[in-house]
């Protein structure tokens, strides 16, 4: 199925009020045409460490792109540092391996110099959220047509096992012997405070849940946040271990489906998301909550309110965790709006002549006789 | 009608300085645009302070405006203004050790109080104590005279009417050089375009300052200074940040590209951000970023896409950019970077001039990392060094440093204009097919298979079906571009770079020596922003009779092919620079020869007297020499 079999619009311009997919300028496959995962997998030899979340996150994308009906050759992966930035070598489509942190600045770039390209960011907790901060989060503010996938691990990785940004307080790392000080980031909460207008959150392991929201991010018009919780064995393994049980999952993942209750775990167990007059969001068992405060989940809500309130009820034990789409809302993207701009003041093909008069600017003279 | 005498002056130097909130700067390039428009050779040199309004009535406030204008050639903005306009105390005390005696000073004297005196620590009245009896001093009421001639103007207060004395100032200096107002009429229509008493008031004041030069007896004579000859030709007068502007347009134009500019406002490189966000109109795209490393970030990545990506910044920009520039090094990608220099390091000095960020665009990057690096000799240069930019970056698939600076950027100058169809046709060849075949036969596309004459690999760009393919930081192996950590491969792909950087010397004109004698034994280098102070250096020494040969780089990296056999065809090499000898460094390195360095990091240009002096200095063989001589 691809977008367009979606019933989704391919053209039109959210500026000028016509809804556009996150593809929409981007050409479709030919009639008939049909790629498949093996058209995405390119000839080189994959190597991050035997049992990486990395492998799972990779076969679901490679399975997820053909579904897009795009051509393979408009879409774009753009990487940083780390080892999830070596996803882009691993796929047959146009990408680059760039340089720690500035992904999103590079595809920024290239998101708005080209209208026909489908543009991924491949990133990580230290590429994305302490070296790349900056550019993340001001691609977010701009809702430039880019689809983020941040591998959060919670640990430096390819340096060999130092703490991140979103490593737990007191984790005890190589470069925090006795345990790390630092206040984690959360992702979700983070985006949510940069203006993104679509901001997910999925597991490396779940190929199901993680190709849905990888198709609702590609759908999505504008930047679309997506943390991906990735088990790193080699040096923080099993950070994510309690949400891969099935029965410990169940209790502890509320699942964000829109227009539902946001609930958790099953029959008597079963735990809801309540909110209170100011908002602030708790969890309770079912048979304790006040069935007018049980929170139903609404991603287009205009405040991101309710969404952050969710995104607080993470903890570092995982004992409450949102998964799914926090807030997908529409905006209009930054490099639709350039382009309009230049469209807007473009009055034709440029001749000579127009270049000719843009030198010779308003004030000139002439000098006819040489000396 | 004046019946006044009118007197005829082959060059006049003005220096326009007040307060920064004074206007001097406007009143400057309107002077500037009225004398370019009577056909006179001009050369321009704003200079202001860092802060936007810096304490009123102090010398770190004074902002001024030189400009140089006459019947002939001109090189430099001149050395010492013939003219001092100085709106309050701080601007005479700031300027007055620049001016020769003899000089005419027009002063403000509704300034000259006792608390703005003592704000700038004159203990006297400089106008009454007789310090300025060497020079020609017309005392004006400036103030008090605008406010009085716009005494009609019932509804604009004394304020607003105290603004418009750089317009009165304007008038009077119309008068004394004969230039006319209209243009600056229909300037001021269009700036006050929505407030009409405004406009009136300050149309008003600048007639009132031309007649009072008219009227008054305090001025005799009033001057003219005719036309320069020059090539037939178009004209327009310009900056360097805008003729660069243009030029990266036009060339964007040639080479039938998209232009695309990354950039963070930095003084004193914001100028070329501006004029380029003001012409989507030519399917500009501008991106104003987050920072200096998002800048480079989005115009590499706008090359990735097939764009022309430029980013433009100065020194502490550049600095940022860093590692962004070695990646589109490794990369192999066209990318242009603009750095208007100024002073360093750090923050260093933001609105002067500088040209200490030569070993930074060559070196200031880890590893081997070599980029071809240009430097516009004059403001009106700083179109065709564009246009020569982006032809190295489209042709070799390379970074770009160009080096302008800060005077340069503000200076401007007459410029002849081109004729857009005759600028070199920068058409890019993008790759749209397989280029080799595997071992087995059959057709592959390798990205970093080279072009075998300029080293350049193919720009295969998304949306090209079949030659998809991945770049990164990371090492590539020689041809197939896929990643390579072998030894021999890297020490390779080192050399590779390196020799295709090297190699664009071909492409490039050799360094040609002015030396209408042929007799010179002494050789003057300059390269940037050197040009017009060094030329007249030369000039001027010549016309006292010392031989001397005159060379001017605009290639820094590299150096035309014979720039070292030019080197040592020479007794004597003077290199001056305005940063403490990194030219000279570099040829010393590469060609070894000896270098005479001749630096200084003032914040202002060469005066052509100072470079004469060097010259003269360097021509008269040394007593050793002389004694060598005479043993023969
Ligand atoms: S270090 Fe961890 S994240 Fe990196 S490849 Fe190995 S397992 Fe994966």
């Amino acid at each position: 199925m691809s977008i367009t079999d979606l019933g989704l619009p391919t053209n039109g311009s959210p500026v000028t009020g016509q809804p556009l997919s996150g593809v929409g300028h981007v050409p479709p496959l030919g009639e008939g045409e049909k790629l498949s995962k093996k058209d995405f997998t390119s000839d080189q030899e994959v190597r991050w460490c035997p049992g990486c979340g990395d492998y799972a996150i990779l076969a679901a994308v490679q399975g997820f792109l053909p579904e897009l009906g795009i051509k393979r050759e408009n879409m774009v992966f753009v990487s940083g540092i780390g080892c999830s930035s070596r996803f882009p070598y691993y796929l047959d489509t146009y990408g680059m391996h760039s340089i720690h942190g500035r992904a999103p600045a590079i595809a920024t770039g290239i998101a708005s110099a080209r209208d026909d390209l489908s543009v991924w960011v491949v990133t990580g907790d230290g590429d994305a959220l302490s070296i790349g901060g900056n550019h993340l989060i001001h691609a977010l503010r701009r809702n430039i047509n880019l689809k983020i996938l941040l591998f959060n691990n919670e640990i430096y990785g390819l340096t060999k096992g130092q703490y991140s940004p979103t490593s737990r307080t007191g984790q005890v790392t190589k470069s925090s012997p006795l345990g790390s000080l630092d206040t984690p980031f959360n992702p979700v909460s983070l985006a949510l405070g940069a203006e993104a207008t679509f901001v997910a959150r999925t597991l490396d392991s779940d190929r199901q849940h993680l190709s849905s929201v990888l198709r609702a991010a590609a759908e999505h018009r504008g930047s679309a946040f997506v943390e991906i919780y990735q088990n790193c064995p080699i040096f923080n393994d099993g950070a994510f271990d309690v949400l891969k049980d099935r029965t410990e999952a169940q209790a502890r993942i509320f699942y964000l489906n829109d227009g539902q209750e946001v609930v958790a775990g099953d029959g008597e167990d079963q735990r809801v998301v309540v909110r209170d007059d100011r908002g602030v969001m708790t969890v309770v068992p079912r048979s304790e909550a006040d069935p007018a405060r049980i929170v139903i989940h609404d991603e287009a809500a205009e405040s991101p309110a309710g969404a952050f309130a969710l995104s607080r009820l993470d903890s570092p034990e995982l004992s409450t965790v949102p998964m799914g789409v926090f807030r997908n809302v529409r905006r209009p993207s930054y490099d639709d709006m350039l382009r309009d701009q230049v469209a807007a003041a473009r009055t034709g093909e440029i001749t000579d002549a127009d270049i000719d008069a843009l030198l010779a600017g308003k004030d000139t003279w002439t000098v006819s006789g040489s000396a | 009608m004046s019946t006044k005498l009118v007197q005829k002056l082959d060059r006049v130097v003005i220096r326009f300085a007040g307060d920064s909130g004074d206007g001097m700067q406007l009143t400057g390039d309107r002077f500037t645009s009225q004398t370019a428009l009577l056909g006179n050779d001009l050369s321009t040199l704003p200079n202001f302070p860092a802060e936007i309004r810096a304490p009123q009535g102090t010398l770190p406030g004074v902002s001024s405006f030189q400009l140089h204008f006459a019947d002939h050639h001109v090189l430099t903005p001149g050395d010492r203004p013939d003219v001092l306009v100085a709106m309050n105390p701080a601007a005479l005390k700031a300027n007055l050790r620049d001016l020769p005696r003899g000089a005419t000073i027009i002063v403000n004297t509704d300034e000259f109080n006792k608390r703005n005196l003592a704000k700038v620590g004159y203990a006297a009245n400089p106008i009454e104590d007789g310090s300025l009896e060497s020079y020609h001093v017309h005392p004006v009421a400036l103030t008090s005279i605008t406010v009085d001639a716009l005494a009609e103007f019932t509804d604009l207060t004394r304020k607003e009417k105290e603004r418009a004395k750089n317009m009165f100032a304007l008038g009077l200096l119309s008068w004394l050089y004969t230039r006319p107002l209209e243009g600056t009429e229909s300037f001021l229509k269009a700036k006050f375009a929505g407030r009409p008493g405004i406009l009136d008031a300050n149309v008003a004041a600048l007639h009132a300052g031309f007649h009072y030069g008219e009227t008054t007896e305090d001025f005799s004579v009033s001057y003219e200074v005719a036309p320069a000859p020059m090539e037939m030709g178009n004209y327009r007068n310009i900056t360097g940040n805008v003729s660069l502007s243009l030029g990266l347009v036009a060339a964007a134009h040639r080479a039938k590209l998209p232009l695309f500019l990354g950039s963070y406002p930095i003084t004193p490189a914001s100028d070329i951000l501006h004029t380029l966000a003001g012409l989507k109109r030519y399917g500009v795209v501008t991106v104003q970023a987050e920072d200096e490393i998002a800048g480079v970030g989005a115009a590499l990545g706008a090359s990735f896409a097939g764009a022309l990506g430029v980013t433009s910044t100065s020194g502490p920009g550049l600095a940022l950019k860093a590692e962004t520039i070695g990646l589109a090094v490794s990369l192999e990608l066209p990318l242009v970077v603009i750095d208007i220099q100024r002073g360093g390091p750090s923050t260093g000095l933001p609105t002067k001039t500088e040209q200490a960020d030569l070993l930074q665009a060559l070196f200031g990057r880890n590893g081997e990392s070599p980029v071809a690096v240009l430097a516009p000799a004059t403001p009106a240069d700083c179109f065709d060094i564009a246009i020569e930019a982006v032809r190295i970056a489209t042709v070799y698939r390379t970074p770009v440093i160009v080096l302008s600076d800060g005077y340069l950027a503000n200076g401007s100058e007459p410029w002849r204009l081109p004729k857009t169809s005759e600028l070199p046709d920068l058409t890019v060849e993008f790759a749209t097919e397989p280029n080799d075949v595997t071992a087995d036969g059959e057709p592959v596309f390798h990205p970093f298979k080279r072009d075998p004459q300029t080293l350049a690999r193919p720009w295969a760009i998304p949306g090209t079906p079949g030659l998809e393919h991945r770049v990164g930081g990371i090492e590539k192996a020689d041809v197939t571009g896929n990643i390579s950590y072998d030894p021999d491969n890297h020490d390779k792909m080192t050399r590779l770079r390196q020799a295709k950087i090297d190699g664009i010397a071909d492409s490039i004109p050799l360094l040609e020596v002015d030396d209408p004698s042929g007799e010179a034994e002494v050789l003057v280098l300059g390269w940037g922003s050197t040009y017009g102070p060094t030329a007249a250096g030369v000039r001027l020494a010549r016309a006292i009779g010392t031989p001397v040969a005159h060379a001017h780089l605009r290639h820094l990296n590299p150096f035309p092919a014979n720039t070292g056999e030019v080197l040592r065809r020479y007794r004597r090499v003077i290199v001056p620079e305005m940063n403490l000898g990194q030219l000279a460094m570099l040829l010393r390195a590469q060609y070894l020869v000896d270098i005479q360095s001749h630096t200084a990091v003032r914040g202002l240009p060469f005066q052509a007297s100072e470079i004469a002096d060097v010259i003269a200095k360097a021509a008269r063989p040394s007593v050793a020499e002389s004694m060598k001589e005479m043993a023969k």
